[in-house]
């Protein structure tokens, strides 16, 4: 059983407050369907309690078309949807890469790109080590992972057994060379436990994005291609191959 | 004769910093792992070698830090800073977070090494951003001091460690200490941190007062102003790239006419040469010959 995209239409809306875009421009939207399935049914994070210590955290890595994150932080009620209309104005907090001083609900100011995943890291081993119950999600474009940076944190997580830290790679196939032998493979070998699926069919990235190894990291490859019938997921072995 | 240098006792306080500072993880890239293993064994989880990942170094300190946790970061100065710049800039700045850095290797104490392992411009480089504190000690007692006191706040420290250290500590708290005076109208010359014994060597017989600081940035400009005086003539010797206290000097003494000289690491020659860390003090004149010709030059 399949479940195609089910965006509300009202965060949509939102969406489209920022973009300005009654069509929802497609790179605007790239990232939607994971951080709305993130926010809505897999983040233990609250707008009652945004600075709550053990509170899951997302980390948008990258940082560019920020327009889905800020609305569904809008739509989970992190912040007045009028902040929507203004985006990169002199008196708006909210820029065309998000600032975490700014913006109630952004977990880090991302932009450059290669930064989200090891900052990931270094929460994820801060939390653990501190025996807090909360996760890490960084979201990644496929293109970003061009940035040697990745790689590193990418070793590193692996080796560093991180059950508390996913990595979403939202595959738009934008890359410039390509990554022969799949993305997730790249995280595979490292020892991530790795899944590949379409990004809009939601209750397969509902499940991938709740599912965690208690030993090592998770990579989700979501796929904004990909028609949702053609989604599979994969195992760490086969992924590796 | 050698004496227990600041690297050897930075790594010997590391287990006193973690029992002190229950938030502190020391973050490592290979540099430092052997030295500290049993620091590593005795606190675990709390030394974290993310093998030689400069960036990832960086990036995971940002991390600790928003997860609330107090990094020490440590590795040679070229990796620390040069590699990592723009992780300095945004995993710990743009993120609004701190940590303590400590480097090793100075601006040439890695003298047989070359250039991939010297970093002069390193307090140049930290200084340009915003929020940081830079220590340059003089001392290995003033290193675990300012160790001490960095691991358990919450700012942006970095703290220059070197091979070249003075005689005796001086205080490390961010003033400007006169430590030879001779009349309060005689030139003065600001010595920074490690080059302080030199900067007495070689002005033993010159008309000058000579003051210390083991905290260049943010330069303790108040102090400066009431050493300098109404119409300061004075010469600022840093260990590093030459006229990196240059702006901070100026500022500090906008309001009045004065005569600055600014004696370092030159600018604008790479030094393709081996040898010992006191060639290249000879090479750069920042032996205590280099220096007393630069202070007199200054005198006229």
């Amino acid at each position: 059983m399949v479940t195609t995209a089910a965006v509300p239409p009202e965060v949509l809306d939102l969406v489209a407050r920022v973009t300005g875009d009654e069509k929802h421009d497609p790179s605007a939207h790239s990232t939607l369907d994971v951080v709305w399935v993130l926010y809505d049914q897999v983040l233990r994070v609250s707008a009652d309690d945004p600075d709550d210590p053990d509170r899951d955290r997302f980390v948008l890595s990258k940082g560019h078309g920020p327009a889905s994150t800020y609305a569904v932080l809008a739509a989970k009620g992190f912040f007045p949807p009028e902040w929507l209309d203004d985006v990169a104005s002199w008196s708006s907090p909210l820029g065309h890469h998000p600032d975490r001083t700014l913006v109630p609900g952004i977990e880090i100011g991302s932009g450059s790109l290669g930064h989200g995943l090891a900052i990931g890291v270094g929460l994820a081993l801060g939390l653990r080590g501190r025996g807090s119950p909360a996760r890490v999600v960084v979201l990644v474009g496929d293109a970003e992972l061009d940035e040697g940076s990745n790689h590193e944190a990418i070793a590193v997580a692996g080796r560093s057994g991180l059950g508390n830290l996913t990595c979403v790679v939202v595959d738009n196939h934008s890359d410039r060379h390509g990554w022969p032998g799949g993305i997730s493979a790249r995280f595979a070998v490292e020892g991530w436990a790795a899944a590949d699926l379409a990004a809009r069919d939601h209750a397969a990235l509902r499940d991938a994005l709740l599912r965690t190894e208690p030993d090592r990291p998770t990579v989700v490859v979501a796929d904004t291609t990909t028609p949702p019938r053609l989604a599979r997921t994969t195992g760490t072995e086969e992924a590796a191959r | 004769m050698s004496r227990p240098g600041m690297r050897e006792r930075f790594y010997a306080e590391l287990d006193a910093v973690l029992d002190t500072h229950q938030a502190a993880v020391v973050v490592l890239a290979v540099i430092g792992a052997a030295a500290t293993a049993r620091t590593a064994a005795r606190h675990p989880g709390r030394v974290v070698d993310v093998g030689i990942r400069e960036q990832a170094m960086i990036g995971v300190a940002g991390g600790l830090a928003l997860a609330g946790l107090r990094p020490v970061v440590h590795t040679y100065a070229p990796f620390l800073v040069e590699r990592a710049y723009e992780q300095l800039k945004l995993d710990l700045g743009h993120q609004d977070v701190g940590a303590l850095l400590v480097s090793t290797g100075a601006s040439y104490d890695a003298s047989t090494a070359g250039r991939t392992h010297q970093a002069p411009a390193d307090v140049a480089l930290v200084s340009a951003l915003p929020g940081w504190t830079v220590h340059a000690p003089g001392h290995p007692d003033e290193l675990a001091e300012l160790v001490h006191r960095e691991a358990g706040s919450s700012g942006r420290a970095y703290v220059r460690m070197s091979t070249l250290q003075n005689d005796r500590a001086y205080p490390v708290d961010g003033r400007l200490h006169l430590v030879r005076d001779g009349g309060g109208d005689l030139p003065l010359v600001v010595s920074v941190g490690p080059l302080l014994d030199t900067v007495l060597a070689a002005t033993r017989d010159l008309p000058v007062r000579v003051a210390y600081t083991a905290t260049p940035h943010p330069l303790d400009a108040a102090g400066l102003r009431e050493l300098a005086g109404p119409t300061p003539v004075l010469a600022v010797v840093e260990p590093y790239l030459e006229g990196t206290s240059a702006h901070a000097v100026a500022a500090a003494l906008a309001d009045r006419p004065s005569r600055a000289v600014h004696v370092g690491v030159p600018r604008d020659a790479e030094l393709r040469r081996y040898g010992t860390p006191r060639d290249h003090a000879a090479a750069h004149g920042l032996d205590a010959a280099g220096v007393r010709r630069r202070v007199k030059e200054l005198l006229g």
